[in-house]
């Protein structure tokens, strides 16, 4: 069996519905990505997974075991770091990580080759309360928490956000050589450039998966051109473009605006377009879609539909 | 200071005890400028932008921010400047007709001119009819863009904006920069602090802080020729390791 199954889960809050008819499975030493932005459901999803909150409707298994029925077995089998840092803040790096292992009838001598390549970065800092650690160190100390009792599957939400892009780096080359061990990783993050990191990716929005493939395939299979266009005036550009009988999406992409086309076009002819309209373009490129333009043009699609 | 220029500082720098935070930093801003303020966590930012923003004095060094002088005039900066956070800024119990009014108030503005504003807000952001709904019973997008104009409520000539788009969906995040363009498009200034490096592609010109020194100054563009990168996160992998 695979390590994580969700089968149709659904979860409301009052009637606010949070998740809606989820399904995907991560195997064995797969690193798999749950991708969308704060509010899309994602943490729910992990509480219902580490069998801390019940779902609606659907069934779920991880390290084969049924998320209710079983739930004890999980509790054992899984690792854990929750987007919210929650370890003892007054404990210091080493207490806690011997806490940790306690608890999970082990100590830290017995698995320290898992987590040891994390964990010699911490050691200069092992009497340092975590409360006084960096946003970096906290994460890096919270993943070796995690992982102390060699756990078969790793749920973790968000261990990137409001980390500095050094620090981001390192973790993912953390969890890349944590799956080569065969663990499998489900890790949830709000930012799409990280998806490339993973081996399959599920973008979520609103409660909806919107899409499960590789992130290359799922950029490869984006059904319209795209250009990039550089311009030093976006706002005016976009307005003008949005008129465009050609434009089916005109939106800001950092110093560029990406442009889907409805049909086949050329670069020259959006030059022109746009220079006929006054104003000057630098350069109009077709451009390989990104994750995130996948994410804007499937949103759209259910927006549209939804309407 | 020229009239182009609303920030200017020089050689600014914050030390506590031993420690260097803002090591003689210099740099300047312009009027209707998108400027990105990047650094990593521990880099220094934070102590520099409270020096920009009237909220600690600086050890050494002397700079203008909207034509006063950030040593001594403090207190009419702070009336200069509008600040928004993607998180605090408005209170989520009051409406958003008095959520208006409280900021308004705050930065002194008369009766009279309150009301103008509130009807100014609430037609541009077409919000009138959720004018007397509390703040926490708007979608994230909404909320953004109001807390974007009451921080500019005042008609400051300059916002400060502290990682106003992290995490969020990419559609609002657009919806949010197209606000800010279109501000910048009518002359004012947005300076933008973030270490999302996504964020950064969109500002006008961005500084890089490293170990409390600007680093690298330019647009995205020249940066990334400049570190032979594809993206700011490359650029500023390249510089902060």
């Amino acid at each position: 069996m695979a390590a994580i199954v969700a089968e149709h889960i659904s979860k409301s809050y009052n009637d606010v519905p949070a998740l809606k008819d989820i399904s995907f499975t991560v195997e064995n030493g797969e690193l798999f990505g749950l991708i969308g932005p704060d509010g899309a459901g994602k943490s729910t999803l992990f509480r219902i997974l580490t069998t801390l909150l019940l779902a609606d409707h659907g069934q779920g298994y991880v390290a084969g075991h049924h998320i209710v029925d079983e739930y004890k077995e999980i509790r054992k089998k899984v690792g854990y770091m929750p987007g919210r840092f929650s370890l003892y803040q007054d404990l210091s790096v080493a207490e806690n990580l011997s806490f940790f292992a306690t608890i999970f009838g082990t100590t830290i001598e017995e698995n320290y080759n898992l987590v040891r390549d994390i964990y010699v970065q911490l050691e200069p800092f092992r009497d340092r309360p975590a409360g006084k650690l960096s946003g970096g160190m906290k994460q890096k100390l919270a993943l070796c928490c995690a992982l102390i009792h060699k756990p078969e599957v790793l749920f973790l939400d968000e261990p990137t956000t409001g980390v500095d892009a050094v620090s981001r780096v390192e973790f993912w080359d953390m969890l890349k050589k944590l799956k080569e061990k065969g663990i499998a990783i489900l890790v949830s993050t709000p930012y799409m450039d990280e998806a490339t990191r993973c081996n399959r990716i599920a973008l979520i929005q609103k409660g909806k998966i919107l899409s499960i493939d590789t992130p290359q395939q799922m950029v490869a299979d984006l059904n319209k051109p795209l250009f990039a266009i550089r311009t030093r005036k976006i706002y005016q550009t976009l307005t003008v473009l949005r008129r465009a009988h050609f434009t089916y999406s005109a939106l800001p992409f950092g110093e560029y605006i990406h442009l889907t086309t409805t049909q086949p076009y050329v670069a020259s002819e959006i030059k022109a377009y746009v220079a006929d309209n006054g104003i000057a373009v630098e350069e109009v490129l077709p451009v390989e879609a990104t994750v995130e333009d996948v994410f804007l043009d499937l949103s759209k699609t259910v927006e549209t539909q939804s309407q | 200071m020229t009239p182009k220029t609303i920030i200017q500082v020089e050689k600014l720098t914050k030390r506590f005890g031993q420690f260097t935070a803002v090591d003689a930093i210099s740099f300047d801003v312009k009027r209707g400028e998108i400027f990105g303020f990047l650094g990593a966590n521990g880099a220094g930012k934070t102590t520099a932008i409270k020096m920009l923003i009237g909220l600690s004095r600086p050890t050494a060094g002397s700079g203008t921010v909207a034509g006063f002088d950030i040593g001594k005039q403090a207190e009419q900066i702070k009336n200069n400047i509008g600040y928004m956070s993607q998180k605090f800024s408005l209170y989520n119990d009051l409406t958003v007709a008095q959520n208006i009014r409280f900021f308004g108030g705050i930065y002194g503005l008369s009766t009279k001119k309150i009301k103008e504003k509130i009807q100014v807000i609430l037609t541009e952001l077409d919000l009138q009819s959720v004018a007397k709904k509390p703040v926490s019973a708007l979608p994230l997008g909404w909320k953004q863009r109001l807390a974007f104009a009451v921080s500019m409520v005042h008609d400051p000539e300059i916002v400060f904006m502290d990682e106003p788009t992290g995490g969020v969906d990419p559609n609002v995040r657009r919806q949010f920069w197209e606000n800010i363009y279109q501000a910048a498009a009518k002359g004012r200034t947005v300076f933008v602090t973030t270490h999302y490096m996504d964020e950064a592609e969109y500002c006008d010109r961005v500084s890089i802080m490293v170990d409390g020194k600007i680093e690298a100054l330019d647009t995205p563009n020249n940066l990334k020729n400049q570190f032979n990168a594809t993206s700011m996160d490359e650029v500023f992998l390249k510089l902060a390791r």
